[in-house]
């Protein structure tokens, strides 16, 4: 059985910008464990020799001309946000007190 | 219900185009539809209050002798992961609730060009990410053939929608089986095309070297006729094939009226077909379709596929790891929900209370594994490892389509199961991608069709066939052969068996 503990899961979370409770991150770390006891059995055949494959099918840099497209208006990239100025998005703050 | 809804989209395409039934008619009838059934089976997320409008217009259109594109005012279900400008997308995810895009996707695009009508939005599991559409932020969506059990997922409500007769097109994306395990569940049919094969431009991302977007129907034919709308090169998707793809109708349309598999060679994969990962009833509809097979023709070659057994284990390393990098955009800042917790927040306590307010339990235990997966000191033993398992499948198919045309295998390893049956563990749950998942890895099309009802309990069960990257279209002449030789051998296609949702299903001899 993988060892993963609660601190790493803490850890793994504020990686990923998500605020877990502490119920979560209980059940998050039995689950990791298994999961990654599962997974792991792909090491029987991942060869040092085998290359790997990042993209099913072969493909090279995609190259288009550089002329402007069809773009967003302002309006239209803000009139999903939570907050916004009329043309930039507004956020609290940036920095906490200790920096 | 109006026969309208009953018929298959290509014979609706024909009274359309024969001025025998209007684009409104059409659309009221599936309306009327959904109003009967949806309280039950709650395939929508969204109803569009404008189809009947769109619908007009192309009667107008029609009457005044416009020349049109032979699809044109057939109606179709959309799946929530694809933005449409004129209604709401969430990809089954709280976290996006309400949001209208400022753009639609390349598909959607492609529809309207084609003069389809949307019906409506159908429910998915969060992000895609799921095989029972359990794990939708919003509601769940019954399986029509029995209502206490699932429709599969992640797009259980295309699946539902047309088996329901609430839709005769939809359109789903499929990342590890989301389109064709759905079909399985549901006695419908689906299709993923070859990777590239269809614009992801607009497509909700989940896990980018995975996803495709294709389409959902109750037969081989009208798949074929959505897959000719949307399929073709689009320059907003890099990854986007450069290839005429000739006409998947003109070969459905043909193998269906004339059935015939001579000379055809299908591999039967051995670790697809097994004693301890396949319900009984599965294995024998699958042995009674290769019988029918072989008595039309086509030569049955036992396959060896060794690295399929590790399908599983790479996908669960592949899709968190890539999903955790496009999940990162919502923070709260351009799209979406916001959470501001009390007392002095920063902008990064905002994103973190927003993602695990917003968030389902799935979406964070697969951001946390791909986030574990990906980080240093553990990159080169999973992600890495998995990439190289990739590579190993990819020659497993290789080496397998030079012996045989296609290869056939079960769509799912069961039946549809009940509600929560599989919630508490994930690694069950995931197994039901097994048969699905290689094809997404290497990037291979897949046709999942309706084989049978599973004689123990009498819900539907599929088949699906897989070709080389680039072969979609045989795929299309050899499903729906098959199809035919199916309905000629039961009398009837799967699909039309299915109750009236909440009825008890007919028994099976």
């Amino acid at each position: 059985m993988t060892e993963i503990s609660h601190d790493q899961v803490k850890h793994l979370a504020s990686l990923a910008r998500i605020a877990l409770t502490d119920a979560e991150v209980d059940r998050l770390t039995g689950e990791l464990g298994a999961i990654v006891d599962a997974v792991d059995k792909i090491g029987e055949v991942a060869a040092p020799d085998v290359e790997p494959t990042s993209h099913p099918v072969p493909l090279g840099n995609v190259f288009r001309p550089d002329v402007v497209g069809d773009t967003l208006t302002t309006e239209q990239a803000m009139s999903g946000a939570p907050d916004h100025d009329g043309s930039r998005f507004r956020v609290t703050a940036i920095l906490g007190e200790e920096q | 219900m109006s026969e309208l809804t009953r018929l298959p989209a290509i014979e609706l395409q024909g009274l359309l185009n024969a001025g025998e039934v209007s684009s409104v008619e059409l659309v009221s009838a599936h309306l009327e539809r959904m109003e009967q059934v949806e309280p039950t089976v709650k395939a929508f997320l969204h109803v569009s209050d404008h189809a009947l409008d769109e619908a007009k217009a192309i009667d107008d259109k029609r009457a005044k002798g416009e020349e049109l594109p032979a699809t044109a005012g057939l109606p179709l279900a959309v799946k929530d992961v694809l933005c449409t400008s004129d209604m709401p997308t969430t990809s089954g995810s709280r976290i996006l609730e309400g949001w209208v895009p400022p753009y639609d996707a390349t598909v959607v695009r492609k529809y309207r060009e084609a003069g389809m009508v949307a019906l409506g939005k159908t429910n998915m599991d969060e992000f895609a990410m799921g095989s029972s559409t359990e794990h939708s932020g919003y509601h769940r969506t019954a399986n029509p053939w029995d209502i206490e059990r699932i429709p599969g997922g992640s797009g259980g409500g295309s699946a539902a929608a047309v088996s329901a007769f609430e839709a005769p097109l939809a359109l789903g994306s499929d990342t590890g089986g989301s389109i064709r395990q759905p079909a399985a569940v549901t006695g419908s049919v689906g299709f993923k095309p070859t990777y590239g094969g269809v614009s992801r431009y607009g497509v909700i991302a989940l896990a980018s070297s995975l996803d495709q977007v294709g389409p959902v129907s109750r037969s081989v034919v009208d798949a074929a006729l959505l897959h000719d709308v949307i399929a073709g090169h689009d320059p907003h998707d890099s990854t986007s094939i450069h290839k005429p793809w000739g006409s998947m109708l003109d070969a459905a349309v043909s193998a269906s009226a004339e059935p015939d598999l001579k000379g055809v060679k299908l591999g039967r994969v051995k670790q697809l077909d097994t004693e301890d990962g396949f319900q009984p009833g599965v294995r024998q509809r699958f042995h009674e379709l290769l019988e029918l097979a072989s008595s039309y023709g086509a030569e049955i070659v036992d396959i060896d596929a060794p690295h399929f057994d590790y399908a599983v284990a790479a996908y669960y390393l592949i899709l968190p790891a890539e999903a955790s990098s496009n999940l990162a955009k919502y923070d709260s800042v351009r799209f979406g929900l916001r959470v501001t917790p009390d007392g002095r927040a920063t902008v990064e306590d905002v994103m973190a209370a927003t993602r695990e307010a917003g968030f389902g339990d799935e979406v964070k235990r697969r951001i946390i594994l791909g986030t574990y997966a990906l980080s240093a000191g553990y990159y080169d033993a999973f992600y890495g490892k998995a990439q190289k398992v990739r590579t190993l499948i990819q020659r497993d198919f290789s080496e397998a389509f030079s012996k045989v045309d296609a290869l056939i295998t079960p769509t799912a390893p069961t039946t549809a199961f009940k509600f929560g049956e599989q919630l508490d563990n994930p690694l069950t749950m995931w197994a039901n991608d097994m048969t699905t998942i290689p094809a997404n890895l290497a990037g291979v099309p897949g046709l999942a069709l309706p084989m049978g009802l599973a004689p123990e309990d009498g819900l539907p069960v599929g088949a699906q066939l897989m070709a080389p990257a680039y072969e979609d279209q045989r795929l299309f002449s050899i499903g729906a052969a098959l199809e035919a030789l199916i309905v000629q051998r039961d009398g009837s296609h799967i699909s039309s068996l299915v109750p009236e949702p909440g009825q008890p299903r007919a028994q099976v001899a």
